[in-house]
Protein backbone atom coordinates (compact mmCIF):
# COMPACT_ATOMS: atom_id res chain seq x y z
CA UNK A 1 0.00 0.00 0.00
CA UNK A 2 1.29 3.43 -0.87
CA UNK A 3 2.12 5.54 2.13
CA UNK A 4 0.99 9.14 2.06
CA UNK A 5 2.51 11.88 4.19
CA UNK A 6 1.59 15.53 4.47
CA UNK A 7 4.02 18.21 3.35
CA UNK A 8 5.20 20.15 6.42
CA UNK A 9 6.50 23.11 4.44
CA UNK A 10 4.91 26.35 3.35
CA UNK A 11 4.66 24.80 -0.14
CA UNK A 12 6.18 27.81 -1.80
CA UNK A 13 8.53 27.64 -4.71
CA UNK A 14 10.98 30.44 -4.23
CA UNK A 15 11.89 32.05 -7.55
CA UNK A 16 15.55 31.72 -8.41
CA UNK A 17 17.12 34.96 -9.48
CA UNK A 18 20.43 35.09 -11.27
CA UNK A 19 22.89 37.72 -10.15
CA UNK A 20 23.63 40.46 -12.63
CA UNK A 21 26.80 39.98 -14.59
CA UNK A 22 29.81 41.71 -13.03
CA UNK A 23 30.21 45.07 -14.81
CA UNK A 24 33.37 45.68 -16.82
CA UNK A 25 33.67 49.17 -15.39
CA UNK A 26 31.88 51.61 -13.12
CA UNK A 27 31.15 54.01 -15.93
CA UNK A 28 27.57 55.15 -15.63
CA UNK A 29 26.92 53.09 -12.53
CA UNK A 30 25.57 54.31 -9.22
CA UNK A 31 26.78 52.11 -6.36
CA UNK A 32 24.72 51.81 -3.18
CA UNK A 33 26.68 51.17 0.02
CA UNK A 34 24.34 49.75 2.63
CA UNK A 35 25.38 50.07 6.26
CA UNK A 36 23.49 47.45 8.28
CA UNK A 37 24.12 49.34 11.53
CA UNK A 38 26.68 46.97 12.98
CA UNK A 39 29.60 48.58 14.80
CA UNK A 40 32.38 49.70 12.48
CA UNK A 41 30.52 48.78 9.33
CA UNK A 42 30.90 52.45 8.46
CA UNK A 43 34.69 52.16 8.68
CA UNK A 44 34.62 49.44 6.08
CA UNK A 45 32.21 51.36 3.87
CA UNK A 46 34.27 54.58 4.12
CA UNK A 47 37.21 52.69 2.64
CA UNK A 48 35.06 51.21 -0.07
CA UNK A 49 33.58 54.56 -0.94
CA UNK A 50 37.05 56.07 -1.38
CA UNK A 51 38.17 53.30 -3.67
CA UNK A 52 34.98 53.18 -5.68
CA UNK A 53 34.97 56.92 -6.16
CA UNK A 54 38.59 56.78 -7.28
CA UNK A 55 37.56 54.12 -9.78
CA UNK A 56 34.97 56.43 -11.27
CA UNK A 57 31.83 55.19 -9.56
CA UNK A 58 29.10 57.40 -8.24
CA UNK A 59 28.40 56.29 -4.66
CA UNK A 60 25.32 56.67 -2.50
CA UNK A 61 25.23 55.69 1.18
CA UNK A 62 22.27 54.02 2.92
CA UNK A 63 21.70 52.63 6.40
CA UNK A 64 19.33 50.08 7.88
CA UNK A 65 17.65 51.10 11.15
CA UNK A 66 18.93 47.93 12.83
CA UNK A 67 21.05 44.98 11.80
CA UNK A 68 18.64 42.58 13.50
CA UNK A 69 15.80 42.97 11.04
CA UNK A 70 15.51 42.92 7.26
CA UNK A 71 15.86 46.23 5.46
CA UNK A 72 12.50 48.03 5.32
CA UNK A 73 10.65 47.81 2.03
CA UNK A 74 10.95 51.55 1.44
CA UNK A 75 14.71 51.43 1.83
CA UNK A 76 15.00 48.51 -0.58
CA UNK A 77 12.82 50.35 -3.06
CA UNK A 78 14.89 53.50 -2.70
CA UNK A 79 18.10 51.63 -3.41
CA UNK A 80 16.59 49.76 -6.33
CA UNK A 81 15.33 52.91 -8.00
CA UNK A 82 18.38 55.09 -7.38
CA UNK A 83 21.27 52.68 -7.89
CA UNK A 84 22.51 50.05 -10.32
CA UNK A 85 24.88 48.18 -7.99
CA UNK A 86 24.78 47.50 -4.26
CA UNK A 87 27.36 46.50 -1.66
CA UNK A 88 26.21 45.49 1.82
CA UNK A 89 28.53 45.72 4.81
CA UNK A 90 27.63 42.65 6.72
CA UNK A 91 29.49 42.64 9.99
CA UNK A 92 31.82 44.29 12.42
CA UNK B 1 -26.38 14.87 11.37
CA UNK B 2 -25.38 13.00 8.25
CA UNK B 3 -22.17 13.81 6.43
CA UNK B 4 -22.40 15.13 2.86
CA UNK B 5 -22.10 12.41 0.23
CA UNK B 6 -23.00 9.75 2.75
CA UNK B 7 -23.95 6.34 1.36
CA UNK B 8 -27.74 6.11 1.34
CA UNK B 9 -29.48 4.01 3.95
CA UNK B 10 -32.51 1.94 2.91
CA UNK B 11 -35.93 3.45 3.46
CA UNK B 12 -37.73 2.25 6.53
CA UNK B 13 -36.21 1.46 9.89
CA UNK B 14 -32.45 1.08 10.32
CA UNK B 15 -30.52 0.09 13.40
CA UNK B 16 -26.78 0.14 14.19
CA UNK B 17 -25.48 -2.38 16.73
CA UNK B 18 -22.41 -4.15 18.02
CA UNK B 19 -22.28 -7.42 19.89
CA UNK B 20 -19.96 -6.03 22.55
CA UNK B 21 -22.71 -3.68 23.73
CA UNK B 22 -24.97 -5.05 26.44
CA UNK B 23 -27.87 -2.79 25.47
CA UNK B 24 -27.55 -3.99 21.86
CA UNK B 25 -27.76 -7.58 23.02
CA UNK B 26 -30.82 -6.66 25.10
CA UNK B 27 -32.73 -5.14 22.15
CA UNK B 28 -31.60 -7.71 19.55
CA UNK B 29 -34.53 -10.11 20.14
CA UNK B 30 -36.99 -7.28 19.46
CA UNK B 31 -35.68 -6.81 15.93
CA UNK B 32 -37.68 -9.77 14.66
CA UNK B 33 -40.91 -8.01 15.59
CA UNK B 34 -40.75 -5.34 12.84
CA UNK B 35 -39.02 -4.87 9.49
CA UNK B 36 -35.63 -3.29 10.04
CA UNK B 37 -32.28 -3.15 8.24
CA UNK B 38 -29.61 -4.14 10.72
CA UNK B 39 -26.03 -2.89 10.51
CA UNK B 40 -23.54 -4.48 12.84
CA UNK B 41 -20.17 -2.98 13.62
CA UNK B 42 -18.09 -5.71 15.21
CA UNK B 43 -19.39 -9.26 14.73
CA UNK B 44 -20.87 -9.92 11.25
CA UNK B 45 -22.95 -12.76 12.77
CA UNK B 46 -24.65 -10.47 15.25
CA UNK B 47 -27.53 -10.55 15.95
CA UNK B 48 -28.00 -14.27 15.72
CA UNK B 49 -31.72 -14.06 15.10
CA UNK B 50 -31.75 -12.29 11.73
CA UNK B 51 -29.58 -11.29 8.80
CA UNK B 52 -27.45 -8.18 9.15
CA UNK B 53 -25.05 -6.08 7.09
CA UNK B 54 -21.54 -5.87 8.46
CA UNK B 55 -20.36 -2.25 8.51
CA UNK B 56 -16.85 -3.58 8.68
CA UNK B 57 -15.02 -0.45 7.60
CA UNK B 58 -17.46 1.67 9.63
CA UNK B 59 -18.15 3.79 6.57
CA UNK B 60 -21.90 3.89 7.14
CA UNK B 61 -21.49 4.50 10.85
CA UNK B 62 -19.04 7.33 10.24
CA UNK B 63 -20.97 8.99 7.44
CA UNK B 64 -24.22 8.90 9.39
CA UNK B 65 -22.60 10.17 12.59
CA UNK B 66 -23.50 7.16 14.67
CA UNK B 67 -22.07 8.02 18.09
CA UNK B 68 -23.93 5.43 20.17
CA UNK B 69 -25.13 1.89 19.65
CA UNK B 70 -27.87 0.96 19.43
CA UNK B 71 -29.06 3.80 17.23
CA UNK B 72 -32.47 3.42 15.63
CA UNK B 73 -33.30 5.57 12.62
CA UNK B 74 -36.26 6.01 10.36
CA UNK B 75 -35.41 6.79 6.75
CA UNK B 76 -37.86 8.29 4.27
CA UNK B 77 -36.84 8.82 0.63
CA UNK B 78 -33.22 8.30 1.62
CA UNK B 79 -33.29 10.95 4.34
CA UNK B 80 -33.25 10.50 8.07
CA UNK B 81 -36.42 11.71 9.76
CA UNK B 82 -36.10 10.22 13.24
CA UNK B 83 -33.33 8.92 15.46
CA UNK B 84 -33.00 7.58 18.97
CA UNK B 85 -29.87 6.38 20.74
CA UNK B 86 -29.54 3.68 23.36
CA UNK B 87 -32.77 2.11 24.55
CA UNK B 88 -35.54 4.52 25.43
CA UNK B 89 -38.69 2.46 25.33
CA UNK B 90 -41.08 5.31 24.44
CA UNK B 91 -38.84 6.38 21.55
CA UNK B 92 -38.55 2.88 20.15
CA UNK B 93 -42.33 2.37 20.46
CA UNK B 94 -43.04 5.66 18.70
CA UNK B 95 -40.54 5.15 15.87
CA UNK B 96 -41.58 1.57 15.19
CA UNK B 97 -45.29 2.27 15.73
CA UNK B 98 -45.49 -0.76 18.04
CA UNK B 99 -47.16 0.45 21.21
CA UNK B 100 -46.14 -2.53 23.32
CA UNK B 101 -42.61 -3.06 21.99
CA UNK B 102 -40.26 -4.08 24.76
CA UNK B 103 -42.80 -3.64 27.50
CA UNK B 104 -40.93 -6.26 29.53
CA UNK B 105 -37.67 -4.33 29.21
CA UNK B 106 -36.54 -1.47 31.41
CA UNK B 107 -37.75 2.00 30.51
CA UNK B 108 -34.30 3.15 29.62
CA UNK B 109 -30.80 1.80 29.14
CA UNK B 110 -27.93 3.89 27.81
CA UNK B 111 -26.09 2.47 24.85
CA UNK B 112 -22.38 2.11 24.24
CA UNK B 113 -19.98 4.18 22.19
CA UNK B 114 -20.10 3.52 18.48
CA UNK B 115 -16.89 2.03 17.11
CA UNK B 116 -16.81 4.95 14.67
CA UNK B 117 -16.09 7.35 17.54
CA UNK B 118 -13.53 5.12 19.24
CA UNK B 119 -10.59 7.50 19.85
CA UNK B 120 -8.22 4.94 18.39
CA UNK B 121 -10.24 4.58 15.20
CA UNK B 122 -11.87 7.97 14.60
CA UNK B 123 -8.87 9.79 13.14
CA UNK B 124 -8.29 6.98 10.68
CA UNK B 125 -11.93 7.05 9.64
CA UNK B 126 -11.83 10.82 9.25
CA UNK B 127 -8.73 10.44 7.08
CA UNK B 128 -10.36 7.70 5.01
CA UNK B 129 -13.79 9.27 4.59
CA UNK B 130 -13.41 12.93 5.51
CA UNK B 131 -11.93 13.93 2.20
CA UNK B 132 -10.75 17.47 1.93
CA UNK B 133 -10.32 18.60 5.52
CA UNK B 134 -6.55 18.58 5.15
CA UNK B 135 -5.21 20.72 2.35
CA UNK B 136 -1.48 20.08 2.65
CA UNK B 137 0.22 18.63 -0.39
CA UNK B 138 0.33 14.84 -0.28
CA UNK B 139 3.72 13.19 -0.56
CA UNK B 140 3.36 9.67 -1.85
CA UNK B 141 5.94 7.04 -1.05
CA UNK B 142 6.50 3.84 -2.91
CA UNK B 143 6.05 0.61 -0.99
CA UNK B 144 9.73 0.15 -0.36
CA UNK B 145 10.52 3.73 0.50
CA UNK B 146 11.51 4.30 4.10
CA UNK B 147 9.44 7.23 5.30
CA UNK B 148 11.99 8.19 7.95
CA UNK B 149 14.76 8.40 5.39
CA UNK B 150 12.51 10.27 2.98
CA UNK B 151 11.85 12.91 5.64
CA UNK B 152 15.60 13.30 6.18
CA UNK B 153 16.28 13.41 2.44
CA UNK B 154 13.79 16.20 1.89
CA UNK B 155 15.33 18.32 4.62
CA UNK B 156 12.27 18.29 6.86
CA UNK B 157 14.02 17.27 10.06
CA UNK B 158 16.24 18.98 12.61
CA UNK B 159 18.79 16.19 12.36
CA UNK B 160 16.81 13.76 14.49
CA UNK B 161 14.16 11.37 13.19
CA UNK B 162 10.63 12.74 13.09
CA UNK B 163 7.28 11.02 13.35
CA UNK B 164 5.92 10.62 9.79
CA UNK B 165 2.98 13.05 9.42
CA UNK B 166 0.25 10.80 8.07
CA UNK B 167 -3.25 12.12 7.50
CA UNK B 168 -4.47 10.05 10.43
CA UNK B 169 -1.88 11.42 12.83
CA UNK B 170 -2.47 15.01 11.72
CA UNK B 171 -6.24 14.65 12.14
CA UNK B 172 -5.69 13.24 15.59
CA UNK B 173 -3.37 16.16 16.40
CA UNK B 174 -6.03 18.63 15.27
CA UNK B 175 -8.36 17.25 17.92
CA UNK B 176 -6.16 19.15 20.37
CA UNK B 177 -7.68 22.47 19.32
CA UNK B 178 -11.07 23.84 18.37
CA UNK B 179 -9.48 26.23 15.92
CA UNK B 180 -10.20 25.80 12.22
CA UNK B 181 -7.41 23.84 10.49
CA UNK B 182 -7.44 26.41 7.70
CA UNK B 183 -7.13 29.45 9.97
CA UNK B 184 -4.01 31.43 9.18
CA UNK B 185 -2.29 31.87 12.51
CA UNK B 186 0.58 34.15 11.65
CA UNK B 187 3.31 34.85 9.11
CA UNK B 188 6.52 32.89 9.65
CA UNK B 189 9.89 34.46 8.88
CA UNK B 190 12.28 34.36 7.21
CA UNK B 191 10.32 33.50 4.07
CA UNK B 192 7.24 35.30 5.45
CA UNK B 193 4.94 32.36 4.79
CA UNK B 194 1.38 32.29 6.19
CA UNK B 195 1.03 29.30 8.51
CA UNK B 196 -2.25 27.54 9.18
CA UNK B 197 -3.32 25.52 12.19
CA UNK B 198 -3.01 22.48 9.91
CA UNK B 199 0.63 23.18 9.07
CA UNK B 200 1.45 23.66 12.74
CA UNK B 201 -0.27 20.34 13.44
CA UNK B 202 1.79 18.60 10.74
CA UNK B 203 5.00 19.83 12.35
CA UNK B 204 3.71 19.03 15.83
CA UNK B 205 3.16 15.45 14.72
CA UNK B 206 6.70 15.32 13.39
CA UNK B 207 8.06 16.71 16.65
CA UNK B 208 6.29 13.96 18.60
CA UNK B 209 3.60 16.06 20.28
CA UNK B 210 0.39 14.73 21.74
CA UNK B 211 -2.80 16.54 20.67
CA UNK B 212 -3.14 18.26 24.03
CA UNK B 213 0.18 20.00 23.44
CA UNK B 214 -1.01 21.64 20.23
CA UNK B 215 -2.50 24.80 21.80
CA UNK B 216 0.88 25.41 23.45
CA UNK B 217 2.73 24.99 20.18
CA UNK B 218 0.32 27.36 18.44
CA UNK B 219 0.75 29.98 21.17
CA UNK B 220 4.54 29.73 21.01
CA UNK B 221 4.52 30.02 17.21
CA UNK B 222 2.32 33.10 17.50
CA UNK B 223 4.66 34.57 20.10
CA UNK B 224 7.91 34.04 18.20
CA UNK B 225 6.42 35.44 14.99
CA UNK B 226 5.61 38.81 16.54
CA UNK B 227 7.62 41.79 15.43
CA UNK B 228 8.69 42.24 19.07
CA UNK B 229 10.27 38.81 19.32
CA UNK B 230 11.77 39.09 15.83
CA UNK B 231 12.41 35.45 15.01
CA UNK B 232 14.02 36.54 11.74
CA UNK B 233 16.81 38.23 13.63
CA UNK B 234 17.03 35.51 16.27
CA UNK B 235 17.48 33.01 13.47
CA UNK B 236 19.86 35.03 11.35
CA UNK B 237 22.22 36.12 14.10
CA UNK B 238 25.63 34.56 14.47
CA UNK B 239 25.02 34.38 18.24
CA UNK B 240 23.99 30.98 19.68
CA UNK B 241 20.39 31.85 20.53
CA UNK B 242 16.99 30.40 19.83
CA UNK B 243 13.52 30.61 21.31
CA UNK B 244 13.52 29.61 24.98
CA UNK B 245 9.93 28.88 25.95
CA UNK B 246 8.81 29.20 29.58
CA UNK B 247 5.30 27.87 30.21
CA UNK B 248 3.00 29.01 33.01
CA UNK B 249 -0.44 28.11 34.27
CA UNK B 250 -2.47 25.13 35.40
CA UNK B 251 -2.38 23.69 31.89
CA UNK B 252 1.31 22.91 32.31
CA UNK B 253 0.35 20.38 34.99
CA UNK B 254 -2.59 19.10 32.97
CA UNK B 255 -0.36 18.13 30.04
CA UNK B 256 2.40 16.81 32.26
CA UNK B 257 5.10 19.40 31.69
CA UNK B 258 8.17 19.36 33.86
CA UNK B 259 9.23 22.31 35.97
CA UNK B 260 10.99 20.18 38.55
CA UNK B 261 14.07 17.99 38.43
CA UNK B 262 15.88 18.20 35.09
CA UNK B 263 13.31 20.73 33.85
CA UNK B 264 15.65 21.95 31.13
CA UNK B 265 17.01 18.51 30.35
CA UNK B 266 15.80 15.38 28.70
CA UNK B 267 13.04 13.01 29.63
CA UNK B 268 9.78 14.95 29.42
CA UNK B 269 7.77 14.57 26.26
CA UNK B 270 5.72 17.77 26.57
CA UNK B 271 8.71 20.00 27.29
CA UNK B 272 10.79 18.63 24.46
CA UNK B 273 8.22 18.19 21.75
CA UNK B 274 6.55 21.57 22.21
CA UNK B 275 9.91 23.27 21.89
CA UNK B 276 10.85 21.09 18.97
CA UNK B 277 7.59 21.68 17.12
CA UNK B 278 8.12 25.44 17.23
CA UNK B 279 11.58 25.03 15.72
CA UNK B 280 10.25 22.69 13.03
CA UNK B 281 7.61 25.27 12.05
CA UNK B 282 10.31 27.90 11.70
CA UNK B 283 12.42 25.48 9.69
CA UNK B 284 9.80 23.94 7.44
CA UNK B 285 7.20 26.66 7.03
CA UNK B 286 9.41 29.72 7.48
CA UNK B 287 12.39 28.27 5.66
CA UNK B 288 14.80 29.06 8.50
CA UNK B 289 17.57 26.50 8.17
CA UNK B 290 21.14 26.39 9.46
CA UNK B 291 23.65 27.44 6.84
CA UNK B 292 20.99 29.42 5.02
CA UNK B 293 19.31 32.26 6.90
CA UNK B 294 20.41 30.70 10.21
CA UNK B 295 24.01 31.91 10.44
CA UNK B 296 24.83 30.86 14.01
CA UNK B 297 28.54 30.54 14.68
CA UNK B 298 28.07 27.75 17.20
CA UNK B 299 24.38 27.41 17.86
CA UNK B 300 23.37 25.57 21.02
CA UNK B 301 21.60 22.29 21.79
CA UNK B 302 18.52 24.25 22.84
CA UNK B 303 17.91 25.11 19.21
CA UNK B 304 16.47 21.63 18.83
CA UNK B 305 14.06 22.25 21.69
CA UNK B 306 14.21 24.50 24.75
CA UNK B 307 10.93 24.59 26.61
CA UNK B 308 10.07 24.06 30.27
CA UNK B 309 7.45 24.93 32.84
CA UNK B 310 7.85 27.21 35.82
CA UNK B 311 7.53 25.24 39.06
CA UNK B 312 4.63 27.24 40.44
CA UNK B 313 3.35 24.78 43.02
CA UNK B 314 6.25 25.23 45.44
CA UNK B 315 7.38 28.69 44.40
CA UNK B 316 7.70 31.32 47.12
CA UNK B 317 7.05 33.95 44.46
CA UNK B 318 4.47 35.10 41.99
CA UNK B 319 5.06 33.54 38.60
CA UNK B 320 6.85 34.93 35.60
CA UNK B 321 3.51 35.21 33.78
CA UNK B 322 2.00 37.16 36.66
CA UNK B 323 4.93 39.55 36.58
CA UNK B 324 4.06 40.10 32.94
CA UNK B 325 0.40 40.91 33.54
CA UNK B 326 -1.37 37.56 33.50
CA UNK B 327 -3.45 35.77 36.13
CA UNK B 328 -2.40 32.56 37.91
CA UNK B 329 -5.27 30.80 36.13
CA UNK B 330 -4.00 31.79 32.67
CA UNK B 331 -2.01 29.40 30.56
CA UNK B 332 0.80 31.27 28.83
CA UNK B 333 4.07 30.88 27.03
CA UNK B 334 6.87 33.39 27.42
CA UNK B 335 9.40 33.29 24.62
CA UNK B 336 12.92 34.57 25.12
CA UNK B 337 15.77 34.67 22.64
CA UNK B 338 18.33 32.79 24.67
CA UNK B 339 21.45 30.70 24.65
CA UNK B 340 21.99 27.55 26.71
CA UNK B 341 21.72 27.65 30.51
CA UNK B 342 24.78 28.17 32.69
CA UNK B 343 24.93 26.92 36.25
CA UNK B 344 25.23 29.27 39.23
CA UNK B 345 26.73 27.42 42.20
CA UNK B 346 26.58 28.57 45.80
CA UNK B 347 26.29 25.86 48.42
CA UNK B 348 27.38 27.97 51.36
CA UNK B 349 25.10 31.02 51.31
CA UNK B 350 22.56 30.91 54.10
CA UNK B 351 21.32 34.48 53.82
CA UNK B 352 19.57 36.14 50.94
CA UNK B 353 22.21 38.85 50.80
CA UNK B 354 25.05 36.33 50.47
CA UNK B 355 23.25 34.50 47.72
CA UNK B 356 22.44 37.73 45.89
CA UNK B 357 26.14 38.54 45.93
CA UNK B 358 26.92 35.26 44.18
CA UNK B 359 24.13 35.71 41.69
CA UNK B 360 25.30 39.20 40.84
CA UNK B 361 28.92 38.11 40.44
CA UNK B 362 27.86 35.42 37.99
CA UNK B 363 25.33 37.54 36.14
CA UNK B 364 27.92 40.22 35.63
CA UNK B 365 29.91 37.85 33.40
CA UNK B 366 27.05 37.25 31.00
CA UNK B 367 28.41 37.29 27.42
CA UNK B 368 31.24 39.62 28.48
CA UNK B 369 31.68 41.36 31.84
CA UNK B 370 32.15 44.64 30.03
CA UNK B 371 28.99 44.47 27.92
CA UNK B 372 26.02 46.03 29.69
CA UNK B 373 22.33 46.83 29.18
CA UNK B 374 22.19 45.29 25.73
CA UNK B 375 21.32 41.72 26.79
CA UNK B 376 18.59 40.33 29.03
CA UNK B 377 18.66 37.08 30.99
CA UNK B 378 16.29 34.41 32.23
CA UNK B 379 17.36 33.62 35.78
CA UNK B 380 16.13 30.16 36.72
CA UNK B 381 16.27 29.92 40.48
CA UNK B 382 16.33 26.41 41.91
CA UNK B 383 14.03 25.56 44.83
CA UNK B 384 16.84 25.34 47.38
CA UNK B 385 18.17 28.74 46.40
CA UNK B 386 14.65 30.16 46.34
CA UNK B 387 14.19 28.93 49.89
CA UNK B 388 17.23 30.92 51.02
CA UNK B 389 15.68 34.08 49.61
CA UNK B 390 12.23 33.22 50.97
CA UNK B 391 13.56 32.52 54.47
CA UNK B 392 14.76 36.12 54.61
CA UNK B 393 11.42 37.36 53.32
CA UNK B 394 12.60 38.42 49.88
CA UNK B 395 9.76 38.39 47.39
CA UNK B 396 10.21 38.54 43.61
CA UNK B 397 10.46 42.31 43.55
CA UNK B 398 13.01 42.38 46.38
CA UNK B 399 15.20 39.75 44.76
CA UNK B 400 15.25 41.65 41.49
CA UNK B 401 15.87 45.00 43.18
CA UNK B 402 18.76 43.58 45.22
CA UNK B 403 20.33 42.01 42.15
CA UNK B 404 20.06 45.17 40.07
CA UNK B 405 21.56 47.16 42.93
CA UNK B 406 24.60 44.86 42.92
CA UNK B 407 25.11 45.08 39.18
CA UNK B 408 25.99 48.71 38.64
CA UNK B 409 29.47 49.46 37.30
CA UNK B 410 31.47 52.64 36.78
CA UNK B 411 31.74 53.39 33.10
CA UNK B 412 35.48 53.76 33.40
CA UNK B 413 35.70 50.01 34.09
CA UNK B 414 33.69 49.22 30.99
CA UNK B 415 35.11 51.42 28.25
CA UNK B 416 36.91 49.96 25.30
CA UNK B 417 40.35 48.79 26.40
CA UNK B 418 39.75 48.98 30.16
CA UNK B 419 41.22 46.00 31.99
CA UNK B 420 43.10 45.03 28.88
CA UNK B 421 39.88 43.97 27.20
CA UNK B 422 39.16 45.61 23.88
CA UNK B 423 35.40 45.21 23.94
CA UNK B 424 33.08 47.26 26.10
CA UNK B 425 31.35 50.61 25.82
CA UNK B 426 32.37 53.80 23.97
CA UNK B 427 34.73 56.13 25.85
CA UNK B 428 32.25 58.99 26.11
CA UNK B 429 30.28 56.91 28.66
CA UNK B 430 33.19 56.57 31.06
CA UNK B 431 31.82 58.97 33.69
CA UNK B 432 28.46 57.26 33.98
CA UNK B 433 27.41 54.48 36.35
CA UNK B 434 25.83 51.78 34.25
CA UNK B 435 23.66 48.78 35.15
CA UNK B 436 24.39 45.32 33.76
CA UNK B 437 20.74 44.89 32.81
CA UNK B 438 17.95 47.23 31.81
CA UNK B 439 15.26 47.51 34.52
CA UNK B 440 13.13 44.63 33.21
CA UNK B 441 16.09 42.70 31.85
CA UNK B 442 16.08 39.88 34.42
CA UNK B 443 13.24 37.38 33.95
CA UNK B 444 12.98 35.47 37.21
CA UNK B 445 11.69 31.89 36.99
CA UNK B 446 11.38 29.25 39.70
CA UNK B 447 12.24 25.77 38.43
CA UNK B 448 14.35 22.76 39.19
CA UNK B 449 14.59 19.73 41.42
CA UNK B 450 14.18 19.72 45.16
CA UNK B 451 17.83 19.01 45.90
CA UNK B 452 20.77 21.12 44.83
CA UNK B 453 21.87 24.61 45.79
CA UNK B 454 22.08 25.64 42.16
CA UNK B 455 20.42 28.04 39.79
CA UNK B 456 20.89 28.80 36.12
CA UNK B 457 21.17 31.84 33.94
CA UNK B 458 20.26 31.99 30.29
CA UNK B 459 21.86 34.81 28.37
CA UNK B 460 19.83 36.66 25.78
CA UNK B 461 20.38 38.24 22.42
CA UNK B 462 20.35 41.94 21.52
CA UNK B 463 17.35 43.32 23.38
CA UNK B 464 14.93 46.15 22.88
CA UNK B 465 13.18 47.33 19.78
CA UNK B 466 16.28 46.83 17.66
CA UNK B 467 16.65 43.18 18.71
CA UNK B 468 14.29 40.78 20.45
CA UNK B 469 11.84 41.49 23.24
CA UNK B 470 10.52 38.71 25.46
CA UNK B 471 6.89 38.07 24.57
CA UNK B 472 4.23 36.43 26.76
CA UNK B 473 1.31 34.97 24.86
CA UNK B 474 -1.92 33.36 26.09
CA UNK B 475 -2.64 29.74 25.25
CA UNK B 476 -6.15 29.60 23.78
CA UNK B 477 -8.36 26.60 23.37
CA UNK B 478 -11.41 28.08 21.66
CA UNK B 479 -12.17 28.41 17.98
CA UNK B 480 -11.91 32.17 17.86
CA UNK B 481 -8.70 33.67 19.11
CA UNK B 482 -9.65 37.24 19.82
CA UNK B 483 -7.25 37.84 22.68
CA UNK B 484 -4.14 38.61 20.72
CA UNK B 485 -4.11 42.17 21.97
CA UNK B 486 -3.49 40.80 25.46
CA UNK B 487 0.02 39.77 24.59
CA UNK B 488 2.60 41.74 26.47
Amino acid sequence: MTKVLLDPTGERSVPHRERLARPASFDGHVVALLDISKPRGDVFLDQLEQRLTAAGAQVRRYKKPTFTKPAPVDLRHEIATQCTLVIEALAD
Amino acid sequence: MTQPNAPTLPDGLVVFLKRECETCRMVAPLLTEFPVAVFTQDDPAFPDSLPSVHDGNLSLSWHHDIETVPTLLRIVDGAEVERTVGWLRTDWQRITGLATLGDDLPIMRPGCGSMSVDPDLAPGLAAAFGGNVLTSRRLELADRDDEFEMLFDRGFTDGLPVVPPTEERVLRMLEGTHRDPHEIVTIVPPDLVPVTIEKIAVNAVMAGCKPEYLPWVIAAVEAVCTDEFNIHGVLATTMPVGPVIVCNGPGTRAIGMNGGGNAMGQGNRANLTIGRAVQLVVRNVGGGRPGEVDRATHGNPGKIAFCFAELESSSPWTSLAQSRGFEPSDDTVTVFAGEGPRCIVDQKARTAAELANTFAACLRTLHNPKLVIGFDTVLVVGPEHARVFADDGWDRERVLAELHARLDSPGSDLVWGAGGIADGIPPHLKDLTLPKFRPDGILLVHAGGGAGLFSAMIGGWANGTTGSQPVTWPVTYDAANTDESEAS
